[in-house]
């Protein structure tokens, strides 16, 4: 390891023009002639649209359907058999399916007169009968979202085996059903798109808030009938992702054709209006499962049924399918259990279409998983976590192929939740339980212990045949005239610290100061095809590709620092950004420096490529990484309020080796945090006509500074023995355990009174009536 | 979410700011911190034609202490009596309930006259101003006025402001030396609107024991002599509960078990928390 390579705790380079303001964001973009556009959405879940009038003064002004002939609307299928295809035309036409979805575009020289302008539109609904419920939607006479194809299901799978034989046989047999609520995934930047035809180049240039510029080219390109080369898409400076900016945007497809014929450049910057109540959401599944265990504990088998409500529509490229998928292959979680049935329901609403979020299903999964797990062993009479440990995939099993043929790369599971334990210190809270509180509130201890793959590649995502699937990851890398590093990737850095990372990589490598090593990414005109940040991928995937290049590149620094010191490249070594042979040394500036300024200098048998590579990488294996981790939260309870207070939260996880374990923090912070707004606040609900009832943050609460209680995080470091350093993805694993650790922690509190909290958030308004209904029932001890 | 076109004055002096409220031609909403008003126009929930700042009248920002108490001019912001730039003639207390209002963003600009105008049920004055006993000092084209605070709002987002008319002042009575003060908020998080607040004045020298529930889908209910509710000793924190829960009854929240239950923990919570200033 060098000083500032692989491990090292460096500060994130980019954070100097974050924290002083000067990052450019998308809204931060202006263009001679821009002009600003406001949607026209639709108050109704669901209707036909019989006329639409635009007064006579704003013609040229407004845009609809009609108005946007050859467009192709955003279709993402799944080849798995029986997928059912939604068509989402970028502004509704004939019907609308959801509150929120757009009928007109306004232009106007500033946003609030294109305001002005969608409410002078008017428009004749025909309203139709709405499916707001997911479980309702799969019920025979359901209304119908997509009335071609006779039900509401986009795609049903089944896992199966014989449980029944497992059932006869089965000391304790447990049945729960889980909610885990829709949710908005909030980043602190909203999405935005600034579009404008470049005439000299025929171009249709779009910046965009996205973590996917590669992938929006695609879908610009197939939706507007343009060739790939007259598209190019910028990130700039994109202030949070989390899923919500993997998506093509219907609001993109209509700026790229407003720039097309309007002949201006055109902005539209999404507010939180329309963030909360027209745009996807995310998370919002339903379980019913059984689990079988011996009388320990220890687990036999687990039945379960799983619906997502997946929306009006199926969103591109990862398809209104991908969740579902997810949670039938992963649902087994980190244990070891033989037999295993499941069936899944995508199912589509009169809602936002859901998109992946930070952890993607695995949050409720490891809801559902952990949460049985907990009712298991108070069946046994054990405590959780000793159940937990009884059932762990074990260290010595590892490389682990489980009940899915999920394959566990390395690590030690039951180590890591021992640690928890012990940090979190069990038997200290069950003597404050035995001990009563001053205050009278519960205190209740809940652990969550989850495996999560991250940068599954090729033969993951081919099966599920989605319009993307990710194959070799590639980098660019050029050695500047000043001995500089320039570095190319097709991913792209929103909150991840790529900049600081992927130079790290170049230092391990190269021996390069990261202060010399300049990232370019978030443009498809100047970096190679990827299909961006999401999955937890980059640190493995780019980081793979950049040290891969920078790797072709050392051979050719070496050969020519070589020639420099006449000798041979094999007496010479690279070390700390320098070509070293016994008798003396030369750094990358000398080498640069002949290359660019005094070829006559150059060995005769130089590789004429020079310094500039582009290489590609992928895994040994690409079924992904598992870094896993260890929850632990102790919580006090107010049983006359409702409200739950977190008292100490541990975390302890396994990201494999750490390229920089300071940002790694970080990402488990926040993580973290959100996992906890997922646990205790973030909510949006919808009534039975389809209408969203949160508007603002106001009524939609994410936590704040306040919420988040002061986190205790432990490394574990395993590597995975198939990445380049050993590195995995561990971006969203915070995100994952803490509505279940916070839930078992809620529902530990409350045993003795019987009640039991199976649904996410849980809110005040919850916790008593899980009290009153244990109540009712006469389950207090 | 931009605000639709509206017209902005900001008058020098009250006569002239009223003069602009009793124009007629246009519908005008007074603008003070605007914690409130700004987020409505962007929501466009308000419509106003005129916005009328009064944030650069003299007299709004006057603090004046006498023997009897204290006056607040209506554009005193919550951060300059949470941080103790104004006398303090309750022994702390509207220091202790400006603290808990929203986040410090908030309090910087906004302003005790304009949460009062305002008149959200959710917000902390409307409850903590009735229970101390204050008056609402209101100006208007016909002259001065002024109405206590526990009969100053009529209902949700309506006062007894005549459409001309504003809030002046606030007259914040002297506590008495063996004065205590209980304040309950219940809020999802730190800042939120509440869902229920008690507030409780123990004035033993004056037989003054009040009581208010606030925070409520109305306005708040202000139980003048709540020695009933209370056995006599609030610190307790017992309450007769079919007593508390009768008054929100015929408040219309009996209805909502969740509700009601907050409200009366609520309550029993800022009894027991009445402190000697």
């Amino acid at each position: 390891m060098t000083e500032k390579g692989v491990g090292a705790r460096l500060v994130r380079k980019e954070d100097d023009r974050y924290m002083r303001g000067r990052g450019e964001f998308v809204a931060d973009i202006k263009l001679p002639g821009l002009k600003d556009v406001a949607f026209l959405r639709s108050p109704v879940a669901h209707a036909r649209i019989l006329d639409i009038e635009v007064p006579e003064a704003r013609r040229g002004a407004v845009f609809t359907a009609a108005d946007m002939t050859g467009v192709r609307p955003i279709r993402a299928v799944s080849g798995l058999p029986g997928f059912k295809t939604s068509e989402q035309p970028p502004l509704a036409s004939g019907k609308v399916r959801q509150v929120g979805e757009m009928i007109a575009v306004c232009v106007a020289d500033t946003r609030a007169e294109a305001e002005d302008i969608a409410t002078e539109v008017f428009v004749d609904f025909d309203e139709l009968p709405v499916v707001s419920d997911m479980l309702a939607a799969r019920e025979a006479g359901a209304p119908l979202v997509h009335e071609a194809w006779g039900d509401n299901v986009y795609l049903e799978t089944t896992v199966d085996a014989d449980v029944e034989a497992v059932a006869a046989t089965a000391a304790i047999r447990v049945t729960r059903e889980f909610r885990t609520a829709r949710q908005c995934m909030a980043p602190l930047e909203g999405r935005g798109v600034v579009a404008h035809w470049d005439a000299r180049l025929e171009q249709l240039v779009v910046y965009s808030a996205t973590q996917m510029p590669h992938i929006v080219r695609s879908g610009l390109s197939e939706c507007l009938g343009l060739d790939h080369g007259q598209v190019r898409v910028v990130a700039p400076d994109v202030g949070g992702g989390f899923g919500y900016k993997g998506i093509l945007l219907p609001e993109e497809v209509c700026l790229g054709w407003l720039a097309m014929n309007c002949g201006h450049p055109v902005r539209w910057i999404e507010d939180r209006r329309e963030h909360l109540t027209a745009s996807a959401n995310c998370r919002e599944h339903h379980y019913r499962i059984t689990a079988y265990a011996d009388a320990r504990g220890r687990l036999l088998a687990l039945d379960a049924e799983a619906t997502v409500d997946a929306g009006a529509y199926s969103s591109y490229p990862f398809s209104a399918c991908l969740e579902a998928v997810q949670v039938a292959s992963i649902l087994p979680g980190p244990y070891d259990f033989p037999v295993y049935r499941c069936k899944t329901y995508s199912v589509a609403s009169n809602k936002p279409p859901i998109l992946p979020y930070r952890g993607v299903a695995r949050t409720g999964v490891c809801f559902a998983m952990e949460l049985i797990i907990d009712a298991v062993a108070r069946e046994a009479g054990r405590e959780p976590h000793e159940v937990r440990l009884d059932n762990l995939v074990a260290a010595e099993a590892m490389p682990f192929d489980n009940v899915t043929d999920k394959h566990f790369d390395s690590g030690d599971y039951p180590e890591c939740l021992r640690r928890a334990v012990a940090a979190v210190d069990v038997a200290a809270v069950r003597q404050r339980q035995r001990r009563g509180e001053a205050d009278g509130r519960r205190v209740g201890v809940g652990f969550a212990v989850f495996c999560e793959q991250a940068a599954h590649g090729t033969s993951v995502y081919a099966g599920w045949g989605i319009p993307m699937v990710p194959g070799y990851e590639q980098a660019g890398a050029r050695i500047t005239p000043d001995g500089g590093l320039e570095l190319r990737v097709g991913v792209h850095s929103h909150g991840q610290g790529l900049e600081t990372t992927l130079a790290q990589v170049a230092n391990e490598v190269l021996g390069i100061d990261p202060d010399k090593v300049k990232l370019v990414h978030g443009d498809t005109g100047l970096t190679p095809y990827s299909t961006g940040t999401w999955g937890s991928r980059c640190m493995v995937m780019a980081g793979g590709a950049v040290a891969a290049a920078c790797r072709e590149l050392a051979g050719r620094v070496v050969k020519i620092g070589a020639r420099l010191l006449q000798t041979e490249a094999g007496e010479v070594r690279l070390e700390g950004g320098r070509v070293v042979a016994p008798g003396g040394s030369v750094g990358l500036a000398d080498v640069a420096n002949v290359w660019y300024l005094h070829p006559q200098d150059l060995p005769d048998d130089v590789d004429p490529a020079g310094l500039e590579v582009t290489a590609g990488y992928k895994p040994e294996r690409d079924s992904g990484t598992f870094s896993y981790a260890a929850h632990a939260a102790v919580v006090a309870v107010d049983t006359e309020l409702g409200a739950v207070e977190i008292v100490d939260y541990v975390v302890v996880e396994d990201g494999g080796v750490l390229v920089n374990p300071m940002i790694v923090d970080g990402q488990v912070y926040g993580g973290t945090a959100q996992g906890i707004g997922t646990a205790l606040y973030e909510e949006m609900p919808f009534d039975a006509e389809g209408q969203p009832l949160a508007s603002t943050f106001a009524d939609y609460l994410l936590p704040g500074a306040p919420e988040i209680p002061a986190i205790r995080l432990y490394h574990m470091e395993t590597p995975s023995p198939y990445t380049e350093f050993g590195q995995k993805g561990i971006g969203e694993g915070g995100a994952i355990g803490p509505p279940a650790a916070i839930a078992n922690a809620v529902n530990d509190a409350l045993g003795d009174l019987g009640a039991e909290l199976c649904e996410t958030p849980i809110t005040p308004r919850r916790v008593l009536a899980a009290i009153a209904a244990a109540r009712g029932r006469g389950d207090a001890e | 979410m931009k605000p639709a076109r509206f017209d902005y004055e900001r008058p020098a002096d009250l006569a002239g700011a009223v003069a602009l409220l009793g124009d007629g031609d246009a519908f005008a909403k007074v603008l003070a911190g605007g914690q409130s008003l700004g987020p409505m126009l962007n929501l466009r929930l308000v419509h106003p034609g005129m916005l009328v700042d009064i944030t650069r009248i003299p007299e709004l920002a006057r603090v004046e202490e006498d023997a009897d108490g204290l006056v607040l001019g209506a554009c005193v912001t919550h951060a300059a009596i949470e941080d103790g730039r104004v006398p303090d003639v309750t022994g702390g207390a509207l220091a202790r309930v400006a603290a808990g209002i929203a986040y410090r963003a908030v309090r910087n600009r906004g302003t005790i006259g304009g949460s009062l105008a305002h008149a959200d049920p959710a917000a902390d004055w409307l409850t903590c101003l009735a229970a101390i006993g204050a008056e609402v000092m209101i100006y208007g084209p016909r002259g001065r006025r002024s109405v206590a605070a526990a009969g100053f709002m009529t209902g949700v987002f309506e006062t007894v402001l005549a459409p001309d008319e504003l809030v002046e002042a606030v007259r914040i009575p002297r506590l008495s030396a063996r004065a205590r003060f209980g304040f309950y908020k219940v809020c999802r998080k730190t800042g939120e609107f509440a869902e229920a607040i008690g507030a409780v004045l123990h004035e033993p020298e004056r037989a003054v024991l009040r009581a208010v529930i606030g925070a409520t889908d109305s306005t708040p209910i202000v139980v003048g002599d709540a020695s009933g509710l209370f056995d006599g000793e609030p610190s307790t924190g017992r309450i007769d509960r079919a007593a508390a829960a009768r008054l929100l009854d015929e408040k219309g929240l009996g209805g909502d078990g969740f509700a009601k239950q907050i409200h009366l923990v609520a309550l029993a919570r800022a009894a027991i928390g009445v402190q000697r200033p």
